[in-house]
């Protein structure tokens, strides 16, 4: 069968499944799949009726809930984009990507309602919001619909099934000019992806996958779209509880996940701080991990703790979603002290690796890993300068430079090296360093700043150097503050050091090799 | 050991760990520690550990929230109870 649209997932499922359990949150609310898809029928009219046509942008800033999957599958029914944010970032940060990519209708909690509003007025921005008094097994959403309705009741609308090419959903991600950037990517894109996941990992109906990521990082496509397509129950972890090993541990054995995916970190704090060898883990049959180098002492110690699933290391940035993967074998030789490779390139993908003059090199050199293919994105939001930048030049295939370098293996597997440019992969986040930067810039008294990242076994602290325009050292207290106001949490630099001035190369730029050196 | 001693001992693993260079006197008692950044959710668990092993105690993963431990002096409370 066909897969069509990503919508479409939901409604098969909802026809063979009603009544199974499609979602169930940490806190312990849940629904079934007929109710899901329900409700986000009444989602789905209620925004025709605020006059959202195919090909708009629809913002969701609310916590990981059923009333946010609801959320995002009414507004694809109604052939609009998606645009889920960060909701514990700063509120200009979330009311910038709102107002870039002008979502017409915003679904937002109440306890972030006016934090918004303020940014909206600044902008002088006016987009429409559907206001919800909370999150949980869909009620809040559910009430607001049906105020809504009290004083002018929607009628019922048709579901729009838009051409594959179409946009399903905008992720935003750091930009190295200071400004997050928004990743479009159509049904098709993702379906690439979530079809070979079928294959691949073969999930059926009695599957309970995790969902840890929250649902502006393009993990979240394999949780969401993976689990609702077999019918199996996508099982929330709350932000919180996703950063705590010690009750992580527990509550993943209690809740018998099958499937687990997540950024590696999270993966090795449970290996150290869970006490999994306290816990039954015996339903847990796969864990797959992606977004960052999983450091191999903790994997080694996650494997001796959990022996029996299957692990696969899976790769690739947001603009292609995953494009390479890589089956971990049983057993990992103890003289291994390298990172797991990224592995072989996914079927609906094509690699190139190129030198940087854009040249393909030869088969066993390092270079940069391009990808072609059905799951490559279609541009980033209004920056067509950004996006043609982002594919090789001079090429009739849409070749995405990831910026990663690699080599590939005698084995056919693909090694990662390093970045050829300031982006860092933290804790599963992406991070611009030059985003960092630019925030510091806005605080009245720093004069330089400069942020380099330290990589090393245990993880990547970033470290901020800065100078004063009035020579004063700055408390690093006050400059944490200043950075959780104006950057996501996982941005606020690790260390800072004040400088009198920062060290400047021969032709007066800064001296980041410098830099370096000054760890 | 008071409460006042209990606060000196996380204030200057704080400050050694997490803000090496910084004026002692910033770190004040109610200076919020998780919501502003200055300890991740790594750190946190780092300082658990730290509170564990200096004042034998243990933390249950429910109390290791931020209404125990935003502050050093929501940190000396919680292990005062703890010890007492």
């Amino acid at each position: 069968m066909s897969t069509g649209v990503l919508h479409q997932l939901l409604d098969r499922s909802a026809a063979r499944f009603s009544n199974r359990p499609a979602v169930e949150e940490s806190q312990g609310g849940s629904i079934g799949y007929g109710d899901l898809a329900r409700l986000s029928d009444r989602l789905r009219d209620r925004l025709r009726q605020m006059d959202v046509q195919p090909g708009d942008r629809v913002g969701l800033c609310m916590r990981k809930s059923a009333d946010a999957i609801a959320s995002l599958f009414g507004i694809m029914k109604t052939g609009a984009a998606y645009v889920p944010v960060d909701s514990t970032a700063p509120p200009s940060r979330n009311a910038f990507i709102f107002h870039n990519c002008a979502v017409k209708v915003l679904i937002v909690e109440a306890r972030l309602e006016n934090g918004l509003r303020e940014q909206f007025s600044q902008l002088g921005y006016t987009p429409q919001l559907i206001v919800i008094d909370g999150v949980g097994a869909g009620r809040p959403l559910s009430r607001a619909l049906e105020q809504l309705d009290t004083i002018e009741p929607a009628s019922a609308a048709i579901t729009v099934v838009p051409e594959p090419s179409h946009l399903a959903y905008i992720l935003y991600t750091s930009g190295s000019t200071g400004q997050p950037k928004g990743v479009m990517l159509s049904h098709s894109n993702a379906l690439a992806f979530v079809d070979w996941c079928s294959d691949v990992f073969q999930p059926n109906e009695h599957d309970r996958f995790s969902s840890h990521a929250p649902f502006h990082f393009d993990l979240s496509i394999l949780d969401i779209y993976v689990s609702l397509k077999h019918g199996a129950t996508l099982v929330l972890v709350e932000e919180h509880l996703g950063k705590d090993p010690a009750r992580l541990a527990s509550w993943l054995a209690e809740k018998k996940l099958t499937i687990w995916y997540s950024a590696p970190s999270i993966l090795s704090l449970l290996a150290q701080f869970g006490k999994l060898d306290q816990h039954d883990y015996s339903s847990l049959r796969l864990v797959l991990f992606a977004g960052e180098v999983f450091p191999i002492k903790y994997f080694k110690l996650l494997k001796s703790l959990w022996t029996h699933p299957k692990y696969f290391n899976l790769y690739g940035p947001t603009e292609t979603n995953v494009c390479t993967f890589y089956d971990v074998p049983a057993v990992i030789p103890e003289s291994q002290t390298e990172p797991l490779p990224i592995g072989k390139v996914c079927p609906y993908c094509q690699p190139l690796v190129v030198d940087e003059l854009g040249n393909e090199v030869a088969r066993g050199g390092e270079g940069e890993l391009c990808i072609a293919g059905a799951s490559v994105l279609q541009g980033y939001w209004n920056l067509p300068e950004r996006t043609a930048k982002a594919f090789l030049l001079g090429r009739k295939t849409r070749w995405y430079r990831t910026g990663d370098i690699v080599v590939e293996l005698p084995s056919g597997d693909y090694k990662f090296l390093g970045r050829r440019d300031r982006m860092i992969k933290k804790r599963g986040y992406r991070i611009e360093l030059g985003e960092i930067e630019a925030a510091l810039y806005r605080h009245p008294a720093i004069k330089e700043a400069a942020v380099l990242a330290f990589p090393d076994d245990d993880g990547v602290p970033v470290k901020a150097f800065t100078s004063t325009r009035d020579g004063s050292r700055l408390s690093t207290i006050e400059l944490k503050k200043f950075c959780s106001e104006n950057l996501p949490l996982y941005m606020v630099p690790d260390f800072f050091s004040s400088l009198e001035s920062l060290p400047k190369t021969s032709t007066d730029k800064i001296d980041y090799q410098k830099l370096k050196s000054m760890k | 050991m008071n409460e006042q001693d209990i606060s000196n001992a996380v204030k200057t693993f704080i400050l050694n760990e997490y803000l090496p260079g910084e004026d002692p006197a910033a770190l004040t008692d109610t200076t919020a520690l998780m919501t502003t950044g200055i300890l991740d959710s790594i750190a946190v668990l780092k300082v658990v550990t730290f509170l564990e092993n200096e004042f034998g105690i243990t933390i249950q993963p429910h109390e290791a929230v931020v209404d125990n431990l935003n502050t050093i002096s929501d940190i000396a409370r919680l292990v005062m109870a703890k010890k007492a």
